[in-house]
Order: structure tokens, then C-alpha cells, then sequence
């Protein structure tokens, strides 16, 4: 008898095991984001509430995620491209439509972020916005005062004036080593069009950096968030994000390296991370209940409060830190949102042009 | 594996059929791994780059037009086959850009191995001729690097040169210079980053050939009256000299298409053949060019080695 007890508790216990297990198993979301990019207490509480396991991947850049997601089978069911990379991963054909159905937090989503949005995703079908920034000015505040004698920097004149680089030329100037966040930038203090892809309107563009570009020390799309930091350059043209890390890590370092960020009066380029599930993604319901608990507010707000980003979430508003939601290098005013642009992705012909563009004003060659 | 095949051959001389049998089913054996192991990691990979290089983009998933599709059988195959186009390869042709940067990157691997070598002889040389208590030690000392990832060695680099780092304040402190000295982001911190890190793959191959050397042609030469330097330059490095080749190949191959270090410590003006390729590779998103590129860096490389080679084992022979 006994022993038929513990034959019985033996198998009830193994097929418990085996159903957890297996029910554990089912229920499983694959995210891929960009690294230091959410408050990892927001996957814990999704999994508590839901009981699906995240299993969390971070990358650092939009090229290795689009070579993943280009060479199929990632497996991963929520990623995190920036928008101008997504549009084209659309046209190849790399994610699926989301089911609105699933997703009732979307009325929560911020229209001005929306409306720009499906410019990059038409009808916003296939993504939905997780932060949002912009392409500014980084600098050193005590550097860049004693050299050009200005205590804020609110123009890319700073830039773009060969005499005004020239002053800034000693203590360290770093630009992205992204043609498609510094042309557009270039055409918008000539006047022209930032989406412009004219061959013409490109040169005037390759003329104004090519006489600045002895002024610039380094063309690198990452090692500016450690230089500003400590102290090694004064002036970085970045993402609005990475001058907020480098700002951090001074203030923690406590080596007196103060870190402004500016968004220039004539408009910036915005930039935005899109949540999208790929075709061929292998747990699409948990994905999607992925994207819609990362649409509500407190939970987006609390990630913004973390990565010191703005998010597309107007809802969210109210729970965003004072200190945040009122800084207008993160959530710019009305008006300065207004001139911020956002650039198309370039076909392929143009891309050519804009990448040779650039190796000859990167190298000189 | 030439060296593989003539120690494995003269060793058939066993009394036994089967054991002769089994014996000869052993060594070609121990021929075939290396040879399935070029097979699958060099020839395989490098017929799928090639195949790719012979495509046209797309925006798709993969992104390039399928070249040779043998889903369709043997006649499939054919009409892919006379579709082939080589428009990637002339394209290389047509832009300066891709003939100066594999230029760029063949002359700052071979600055780079020279200094290597001129740094690592010595150091090898030295190793060699202490005493054999203490040779595991020095050996250990040379592999020890390899326990820190590569990236963050390259990294602390930067800590080292840049205008404020340790190098600048202890010449400063010295009063050796006033100004600090530029030297990141500029081809010496290249060089300085390539010897540094490839300084083990020089040092390892001269070590074993310099140990196994008899010491004692150098002492009958200066006993006859050679001077030292003399009986370096006529015995001693003609004798490491397999050491010296295969330490050079070992930092020159993998330094031409060197990605991080140039981007790390160079500046931006450094137009290497990596960073074509990455431009290529990611920025414009063509797989096929990017392809085409890697395909001429392999034979840039592979055919002036082979020729080497076989110039050496010729040689050799001649030797005999």
C-alpha cells in the first residue's frame, strides 16, 4: 500500500513537473533590444503578470539586427529597429501586420509621434513606437564656453561655421559615423530639403562638411558617449540618448565634466525605435501581449523614467518623472517639435551615392 | 599537409596484411581531417561568398537575387549558370575606392609585420636562450594577454594615447615634452594596436624555431673567428628563418583585413579594406558587392602565399 502511495505521488509529482515544463515552455517571448534600453524590473513584472518568460537579447546596433532579421529565421518575436531601417525591412518583407485586436493600449499612443511614424510604416501596420529622440548637439558646457565664449549652444552654426569648429578644434570634435543622420542635417542649415536626394543638393552638402572637416577629430557612431563623458572631446554631433548616458556617467564620475545637449533651432532629425514582430517569429499571441503591456502607461512611463528617453506614449505622460517630461531636450516644446524632421529611407541608387558621398568626406578619398 | 604525407609514408613497414591495412586506413585517415576541415570551413564558405558575389541585390529576404538555384535540377543549373554575371567585379574596377583601400591595408599589414618582427625577434630570441627552468614561465608570460578579451586590450589603448592618457602625463611629468603628442586616431596608433596585439603570433613560431636550434654552430663560428653579429646574420637567422615566414604570415593575413583595431585607435581618414567592406556590407546593403570584395581580398592574399609556398618547398628541395 505504502508503497503504491509513493508510486502514486512519485508520478503525480513527475507529471506536474512535466506540464510546468511544458506549459512554461509554451509560454515564452523572445525580445531583441537595444542594450541598457529598459528597466529590467518592467520584464519581471510582465512575466509575473502574465506568466510568460521573456528571454531578453540586446544588440548595439541598427546593421546587426537588420542582418539577422534580413538572413530569416532569428527567432526572435519582438525586435526594436530604429524606423528609417524598418521601412525597408518591410519592403523585404521581414515582419508581419500586428492584430490591433490584441492590442487595446494603442488609444494610449501619442498622434504627433504616430503621424510621423507612418511615414516610415504606413498607417503604423506593422510597429508600434517604444522611444523616440533626436540628432543634436552634445557638448562640454565649461569647454565649449572658454572656447567660443557662448554659455549654450542652440544653433548648428556651431558646426557648420568653419570659424566657429576652428575654435573647437583642440579640444575635440566627434561627429556619427552616419551619413544619413549628418546629410540631412547638412541640407537643413543650407536651407534645402533634408529628405532632398538630387545629386546636386548632395554635393552642396559634401561641399559645406568637406570645410569643417578639418576640424573633426573622429567619425564614430558609439565612442562618443565615453568621450564626452570624460572630458577627452567638447562637441559631438549624436542621439539625443547617447548624450543623456554621457551626461550620466559624468555626473556619476564627479570628475566636474558637465554635459549639455542641445536641439538645434533650425530642426533636428527625429529618430524613432519601433516594436515590430518578424514573419517568421515563432510566438506571435506572447509577442503581442509583449507589445501591449509595454503600451501601458505606467509601464512605458517607467522605462522613459529609466532610459531618460521620450516615448510615444501620450498616456504615460502623467506618470513621467517632472524632471523629464519638463526637459526640453528630451520632450522638446510644442514649437521646437514642430521644425524637428524626420528623413525618408534612401533607395538604393541613392544610398550608393550618399555612402560614396561620405567615404570621400570621411577619408578624403 | 605535404609535411603529413611524407612523415606518414615510410611508416608502412608493419609484418602483418591487416595491421598493414589498418595501419594505412590511419594515416590517410589522420590526412583526411585536415583536409575535410578546409573542405567545410574555408572551401564551402567560400563557394557560398562567391555564389552571392555573382547575384544582384534585392530587397528581399536574404537580401540578393538567387544565382544558381538547384532547386530546379540540372537544367535549372544551367540557365542560372549562363545567367552568371561578373557586373560586381567590374564595378570594383570602376571606383579608385576599393583599389586604394585593399592598397591601404596591404601596406599597413606589411609596416606592421616588419615591426612586429623587429619586436618580436628579440624578444623570441631572448626566450630561446634562457635558462630551460624559467622558459615556461617566459611562455606563460607571452599567452597571459590571451586571458583578456581582445576588445577591452585594444580598448585600454585608448587610455594609453589619447592626449590626456598615461603615455602623454609621464612624458609631460618627465619634462621630455610640453605638448602633449597626437598619437590616437592617427596610423601610429594602428601600428602601435597591430604589434601590440598580434606581437604572441610572431613571437611563438620564432621561439620553436630558435629553441630547437644548435647552439653550438654559433659557438664554432665565433671560434673561428666570426664575430658575433657576423654569426647572427650567417647562422643564426637563416636557421629561424621557417620561424620568421610562418610568424609573418600569421600577423600579416589576418592584419590586412583588420576591422576593430583601425577603428578603434585610427582615425577616420584610415580607409581600410574592412571598413569598405562593412560600408558595402551594411550601409549600402549590398551583399553582393561586399561578396565581391571579400572574393578579391581572398585572392589578394591566397595567390601570392601559394606561389610562396611552393617557391619555398622548391627550394628546399634544391636544398637536398
Amino acid at each position: 500500500m505504502i508503497r503504491k502511495a509513493l508510486w502514486l505521488s512519485a508520478t503525480s509529482v513527475f507529471l506536474t513537473l512535466f506540464t510546468a515544463g511544458g506549459h512554461a515552455e509554451d509560454r515564452v517571448v523572445n525580445v531583441y533590444n537595444w542594450s541598457d534600453y529598459i528597466d529590467s524590473s518592467i520584464i519581471d513584472d510582465f512575466t509575473k503578470k502574465t506568466g510568460i518568460k521573456v528571454v531578453y537579447d540586446t544588440f548595439d546596433s541598427n546593421e546587426i539586427l537588420e542582418t539577422k532579421l534580413l538572413a530569416g529565421g532569428s527567432g526572435y518575436d519582438v525586435v526594436v529597429p530604429s524606423a528609417n531601417f524598418l521601412a525597408r525591412q518591410i519592403q523585404a518583407g521581414v515582419f508581419q501586420k500586428l492584430d490591433k485586436s490584441k492590442l487595446p493600449n494603442i488609444s494610449n499612443m501619442w498622434d504627433v509621434i504616430s503621424e510621423r511614424t507612418a511615414k516610415y510604416d504606413p498607417g503604423n501596420e506593422y510597429s508600434v513606437n517604444y522611444m523616440w529622440g533626436t540628432v543634436g548637439l552634445g557638448y562640454n558646457v565649461k569647454k565649449v564656453t572658454a572656447a567660443l565664449g557662448a554659455d549654450k549652444i542652440d544653433s548648428w552654426d556651431v558646426f557648420f561655421n568653419p570659424d566657429k569648429l576652428a575654435k573647437l578644434k583642440d579640444c575635440g570634435v566627434y561627429v556619427l559615423d552616419s551619413p544619413a543622420d549628418i546629410i540631412p542635417a547638412a541640407l537643413k542649415y543650407l536651407g534645402l530639403d533634408p529628405n532632398s536626394t538630387s545629386p546636386d543638393d548632395i554635393a552642396k552638402a559634401e561641399e559645406a562638411l568637406l570645410k569643417v572637416r578639418p576640424y573633426i577629430r573622429k567619425f564614430h557612431s558609439s565612442e562618443y558617449i565615453n568621450a564626452l563623458a570624460n572630458g577627452d572631446i567638447c562637441l559631438a554631433i549624436g542621439w539625443s540618448g547617447d548624450v543623456f548616458q554621457a551626461r550620466n556617467r559624468a555626473e556619476e564620475a564627479k570628475q566636474g565634466v558637465e554635459i549639455g545637449y542641445s536641439v538645434p533651432k533650425e530642426g533636428a532629425q527625429m529618430w524613432f525605435d519601433q516594436m515590430a514582430i518578424p514573419a517568421d517569429a515563432p510566438h506571435v499571441a506572447e509577442a503581442l501581449e509583449f507589445i501591449n503591456y509595454m503600451m501601458t502607461p505606467e509601464v512605458i512611463a517607467k522605462s522613459s523614467n529609466y532610459v531618460l528617453y521620450a516615448n510615444g506614449n501620450k498616456a504615460s505622460q502623467q506618470f513621467v518623472d517632472k524632471a523629464i517630461l519638463e526637459d526640453t531636450s528630451v520632450y522638446p516644446d510644442a514649437e521646437t517639435i514642430k521644425k524637428l524632421y524626420t528623413v525618408k529611407p534612401y533607395d538604393p541608387k541613392t544610398q550608393r551615392v550618399i555612402t560614396r558621398t561620405w567615404t570621400k568626406i570621411v577619408t578624403g578619398q | 599537409m605535404a609535411d603529413i604525407a611524407a612523415t606518414a609514408a615510410p611508416s608502412t613497414q608493419t609484418t602483418t596484411l591487416p595491421a598493414r591495412l589498418a595501419k594505412g586506413f590511419v594515416n590517410r585517415l589522420v590526412i583526411i581531417i585536415p583536409y575535410l576541415w578546409l573542405l567545410f570551413f574555408f572551401l564551402v564558405p567560400f563557394i557560398i561568398v562567391f555564389k552571392i558575389s555573382l547575384s544582384q541585390t534585392a530587397i528581399s529576404m536574404p537580401p540578393y537575387t538567387p544565382v544558381l538555384d538547384f532547386s530546379d535540377g540540372i537544367s535549372g543549373f544551367l540557365a542560372g549558370f549562363r545567367e552568371l554575371n561578373f557586373d560586381n567585379y567590374t564595378w570594383l574596377t570602376q571606383d579608385a575606392l576599393y583599389f586604394n583601400a585593399y592598397v591601404t591595408s596591404l601596406v599597413i599589414a606589411a609596416i606592421s609585420t616588419m615591426l612586429t618582427l623587429i619586436v618580436g625577434y628579440p624578444i623570441a630570441y631572448g626566450m630561446a636562450r634562457a635558462p630551460a627552468t624559467i622558459r615556461p614561465t617566459l611562455l606563460m608570460l607571452v599567452i597571459l594577454p590571451f586571458w583578456t578579451s581582445f576588445l577591452i586590450r585594444v580598448y585600454a589603448w585608448i587610455g594609453i594615447l589619447k592626449p590626456e592618457g598615461l603615455l602623454n602625463q609621464l612624458l609631460m611629468s618627465l619634462h621630455i615634452i610640453s605638448q602633449p603628442l597626437v598619437i590616437l586616431n592617427t596610423y601610429t596608433a594602428i601600428f602601435i594596436g597591430i604589434v601590440y596585439s598580434y606581437l604572441p603570433f610572431m613571437v611563438l613560431p620564432l621561439y620553436s624555431s630558435l629553441e630547437k636550434m644548435d647552439y653550438s654552430l654559433v659557438e664554432a663560428a665565433e671560434d673561428l673567428g666570426c664575430p658575433p653579429i657576423g654569426a647572427f646574420w650567417k647562422i643564426t637567422f637563416p636557421l629561424s628563418l621557417p620561424g620568421v615566414v610562418a610568424g609573418c604570415l600569421l600577423v600579416f593575413i589576418p592584419a590586412v583585413g583588420e576591422f576593430v583595431i583601425p577603428d578603434l585607435l585610427g582615425g577616420s581618414q584610415t580607409l581600410m579594406i574592412g571598413k569598405t567592406l562593412w560600408n558595402e556590407f551594411f550601409s549600402n546593403r549590398d551583399w553582393p558587392v561586399s561578396s565581391a570584395v571579400a572574393v578579391i581580398l581572398l585572392l589578394v592574399l591566397t595567390i601570392p602565399i601559394m606561389f610562396f609556398q611552393q617557391a619555398q618547398a622548391k627550394a628546399q628541395e634544391q636544398g637536398r
